[in-house]
């Protein structure tokens, strides 16, 4: 064969190329690792596993029936939860809780009012407690954590060097100290101190998924094609940053439930029970605890359940938004 | 070491094939999903001392291929059918324990990526001494020096330093060496090389082939070299299989393969590679992807991307069809039917 | 690696500076002032006046924050106000050490023996009933406020059953001291019985302060062996022939409980936390119990102490852990 036939010329092109191995050979195109279809966005194919993951569904489940039981809770509650209808049954000595008897079926707390009342009731001030802390933590934590991305230099290692500090605080000792701190505890003072011992979590979160997000691909690449800053912080930055935000906000309701009724069993709760709270009714029964212990477990399964509903819902959210996780 | 080690290498290719793989169909059943026949009727021969070539695109099925000969399928999810016969065994019917036994010691596998295929916190020294203890039944101490010898022999410089050290302290193309050290560890009698040049520099690459090449010679080994570069078989195959889809589309000697490929999707392969004397032949990449594949119990899979499909491609299932040493898949072959 | 534990003992400095800086202004905004805080309500304006002067509040802030500093620094904190009125804090702090240093060994024990076993198992065998219900059980245990199941567990074991003591540290049967590490002394002056006696009192409250290490150590060696069993080096192991022991303890375990190390420190901070709140109900007597008090009576003296040591012993144990980390991870070690 003569090497201008065509054929031996491509086996020896061939030999050629093994000697020089690969290199553009490779070009032969990586196909079809590609099967996820474009422009399913992270939370719309997050929303579609969401939807049949049966953790989510319960924990949901849960949180709506928590949610709407608050809203209800005063028009459902069979008797006003700050009246001691039962108070002539009440001897400090001898019976200081009325037992469950007709129109009182769990019976009564040692002021005489109505404990399935104020556990309907109390629905309302617990998910007071856990969604203001969540926020104030939520909202405090962005200020310090866009002071720090914003500024960045000085003030962003002034900043989180003081975040490191706090967090180098166990959390719910923070929280005991800072409700030490209240000179007339209050609903308030409980929220201000458990949503404190967040700023730190939620500044650090959001500064790290923020500049995370500034080095990422994505990022640089909607840069280089000259998308504006806005639009670049808005549509590609935020977006992504919101997830581990979003997830850590539902794990933050049940901690800073758990945490209320902790301070509460330290005598640092709110004093004032004309409101019921699940917290504050859990923290109060230690008193007749061996004694009248239901008047402690029905708070306490109560909180178990919502927090319980809370982190099922934030587990399955952080999974279902994590890229990692979407094989 | 085995007796093929000391054959000629002139007259490596016994007739007896070393392994042997009938109507190899693995299929992923995954709850809530249809079931993914990956790879689907594969059937081919090694012979001792022969190397062999899986080609194809990602997706194509030829990982899986060595994975299930391996016994390294994930245990649940999966369905292995038919043979895969070593040395009179067939490997696909073995328990975990015999399996065990084999792995490493019979059969060997080196993997695409170095830096991930080695353990991160365990020196490298121990790592290729570990499969002595094992297989050898050696002490630790008595297998440090044929692991230094081993790591020598495949070209890492200064072993006895290198025996302390960790994956990151080596280079890309030193991780790879040391892989091939552990592989050959206990000289095996078939390697399997999934894509074992992938994810290296292209000068790296062409060492660590003709080490290969130069390592297979010398002992004898059998190699199956996995690869989606037709450079790496055209250097180093003595037979090619091509597929495509799960299924072998065509299969022959790497002269004759590469002299006159017969399946479109072959020639098409070697028209994408760009040629510096190509003033007249443009560069042709293949239209399409995986995706856009045809099922196989139909029709040709392949006919979407076809450069030459006719009505029949698309109606009925074509036939591996043997003749000599080739075998073809194909209604409308490249350069017409004999 | 010598500048790596330089680098971070610089920087614990920095923070337990910066935390003594929040302390300090921590106390200048406790309600009614420190001297409120000290005399209660109801003191006569000459008295406060005297004791402003006397504790030098008069004086610039800085000069102030320098007389705090070099007074903690040389361990004085004043005299307890509530926990036990008459007693220099630091004393406070120091006798009750052991007690809480015992009780959260012991629960981070059971919680690291239970839970890297059972989050090993778990991964292996991934979405199996086994795994499902060790998941939700680690869920539940997260879920239940701590000081509630102290309760239940001492209600239902001690009060309702009688197999364990109520509260307490050891029963009074006259032990000699040593160390004032209950277990410890009983084994050095061969009083055997006084270490029987002292773990049977710690049984209770180290198991309900284990339930959120437990949850979490669990949760995440889980994910991390899961993360581990995808990795290609295991698929290489396995395909070099090894056993199934090395592979398990060589390959799988040495990868996956890097991260399951430093999970094991952040939790020693939940632990003096939880710490506060159960041995409060097992009347305990270490400085969790201590800081119960303190924080109901407001004894402002014990609460710097114990809040200052309480961090300076989450960094200091966060310090050891992270050299640990380095120490078994070459990547760290060998750069």
């Amino acid at each position: 064969m003569s090497p201008t036939n065509p054929m031996n010329r491509r086996k020896d092109r061939i030999d050629d190329l093994a000697a020089t191995s690969g290199g553009t050979a490779t070009l032969v195109r990586e196909a079809g690792t590609v099967d996820e279809k474009p422009g399913v966005s992270l939370i719309a194919s997050a929303w579609k596993r969401l939807r049949r993951n049966p953790v989510f569904l319960i924990g949901a489940g849960i949180t709506l029936l928590f949610v709407v039981l608050a809203l209800v809770s005063r028009v459902i509650a069979p008797h006003d939860p700050a009246v001691g209808y039962l108070i002539d049954q009440v001897r400090p000595q001898s019976n200081p809780v009325p037992g469950p008897q007709p129109g009182f079926p769990l019976g009564a707390d040692d002021a005489g009012r109505d404990l399935l009342s104020r556990l309907i009731v109390g629905s309302q001030q617990t998910l007071i407690v856990g969604v203001f802390a969540t926020l104030f933590g939520l909202a405090g934590g962005m200020v310090l954590g866009i002071l720090a991305g914003a500024f960045g230099g000085w003030v962003d290692a002034l900043v989180m060097r003081i975040v490191d500090v706090l967090l180098s605080i166990p959390s719910l000792l923070l929280a005991f100290s800072i409700a030490a701190l209240a000179a007339r505890p209050s609903q308030l003072t409980v929220i201000i101190a458990v949503a404190a011992v967040q700023v730190p979590i939620f500044a650090r979160l959001l500064r790290g998924s923020m500049l995370a997000q500034r080095h990422s691909d994505h990022v640089l690449a909607a840069r280089a094609l000259g998308v504006t800053e806005r639009a670049v912080v808005f549509r590609h930055m935020l977006p992504n940053a919101l997830g581990p935000v979003i997830v850590q906000s539902t794990l933050v309701l049940a901690t800073s439930i758990i945490d209320a009724a902790a301070l509460s069993f330290l005598g640092l709760g709110n004093p004032n029970d004309r409101q019921p709270e699940w917290g504050q009714m859990l923290g109060k029964a230690q008193t007749y605890i061996y004694d009248y212990p239901h008047l402690a477990v029905y708070p306490a399964l109560c909180i178990i359940v919502v927090a319980l509903g809370f982190t099922l819902m934030g587990e399955s959210l952080r999974e279902a938004l994590d890229p990692k996780s979407r094989r | 070491m085995t007796a093929t080690a000391t054959t000629p290498s002139t007259n490596r290719h016994g007739d007896e094939p070393l392994l042997s793989v009938r109507d190899l169909r693995v299929t992923f059943t995954r709850q809530g999903e249809e079931p993914f026949t990956a790879v689907d009727g594969v059937s081919f021969d090694v012979r001792p001392g022969q190397t062999v070539g899986l080609v194809g695109e990602s997706g194509c099925g030829k990982s899986v291929t060595s994975l299930a000969i391996m016994g390294l399928l994930p245990r649940r999810g999966n369905r292995v059918e038919g043979t895969a016969t070593f040395d009179g065994t067939d490997l696909l019917r073995l328990g975990s324990s015999e399996m065990r036994d084999r792995r490493g010691r019979d059969i060997a596998m080196i993997f695409q990526d170095p830096l991930s295929s080695l353990n991160p916190v365990v020196p490298v020294g121990l790592q290729v001494t570990e499969v002595l203890e094992r297989h050898r039944k050696m002490s630790r101490k008595a297998a440090t020096p044929l692991a230094r010898d081993l790591l020598k022999r495949v070209g890492i410089p200064d072993p006895d330093r290198r025996l302390k050290d960790y994956p990151h302290q080596m280079s890309g193309g030193m991780r790879q060496r040391a892989l091939i050290a552990m592989a050959l560890a206990c000289a095996p009698r078939l390697l399997i090389a999934d894509e074992p040049t992938t994810a290296l520099d292209v000068t790296i690459q062409a060492q660590i082939l003709s080490l290969l090449k130069e390592l297979v010679q010398e002992t004898g080994t059998a190699l199956v070299m996995i690869t989606h570069d037709l450079g790496v078989v055209a250097g180093l195959c003595d037979e090619v299989n091509v597929l495509y889809g799960g299924r072998i589309v065509e299969r022959g000697g790497r002269h004759e393969l590469f002299g006159q490929p017969r399946h479109p999707y072959t020639n098409g392969l070697l028209a994408s590679i760009p040629r510096l004397d190509a003033e007249r032949a443009p560069l042709t990449p293949i239209p399409g992807s995986v995706s856009d594949n045809l099922p196989w119990t139909s029709a040709c899979a392949f006919a979407p991307r076809c450069s030459q499909p006719v009505d029949v491609c698309t109606q009925r299932t074509p036939q591996l069809e043997e003749s000599g040493s080739r075998a073809l898949r194909c209604f409308n072959p490249v350069g017409g039917p004999r | 690696m010598a500048r790596f534990i330089i680098r971070r003992l610089l920087q614990m400095v920095g923070v337990v500076f910066v935390l003594s800086l929040l302390l300090f202004f921590w106390l200048r905004s406790l309600p009614g002032g420190t001297v409120s805080a000290i005399l209660g309500e109801r003191a006569t304006p000459e008295t406060r006046a005297a004791l402003t002067k006397a504790l030098g509040l008069d004086e610039p802030i800085w000069v102030q924050y320098w007389k705090f500093l070099t007074r903690a620094l040389r361990g004085e904190f004043g005299v307890s106000t509530g926990v036990l009125p008459g007693t220099d804090a630091m004393t406070i702090f120091l006798d009750r050490l052991p007690a809480t240093i015992e009780l959260s060994f012991l629960a981070l024990l059971i919680a690291v023996v239970l839970a890297i076993p059972l989050g090993y198992v778990s991964a292996r065998r991934a979405n199996s009933p086994l795994d499902s219900g060790l998941v939700v059980v680690s869920l539940v245990g997260v879920a239940v406020p701590v000081f509630f199941l102290a309760f239940l567990l001492k209600y239902q074991l001690s009060v309702e059953h009688n197999w364990f003591p109520v509260s307490g540290r050891q029963d009074n049967i006259g032990c000699t001291r040593v160390t004032n590490f209950f277990v410890l002394d009983g084994l050095l002056t061969r009083e055997f019985d006084c270490s029987a006696s002292a773990l049977k009192h710690l049984v209770l409250p180290s198991v309900a302060l284990a339930t959120i290490p437990f949850a979490v150590i669990y949760r995440i060696t889980r994910a991390s062996v899961l993360d581990v069993l995808g990795e290609d080096y295991v698929r290489t192991a396995e395909s070099k022939g090894l056993n199934a022991r090395v592979i398990r303890g060589r390959h799988v375990l040495r990868n996956a409980l890097l991260p399951v190390v430093t999970t094991i420190g952040l939790q020693t901070g939940g632990l003096l936390a939880g710490a506060v709140l159960t041995e409060q109900v097992f009347n305990f007597g270490g400085i969790g119990n201590a800081l119960a008090v303190a924080f109901q009576r407001r004894d402002y003296p014990v609460l710097e102490v114990l809040i200052l040591a309480a961090a300076a012993i989450y960094v200091i144990i966060n310090l050891l852990v992270d050299i640990a980390y380095a120490v078994i991870d070459p990547r760290v070690r060998t750069r």
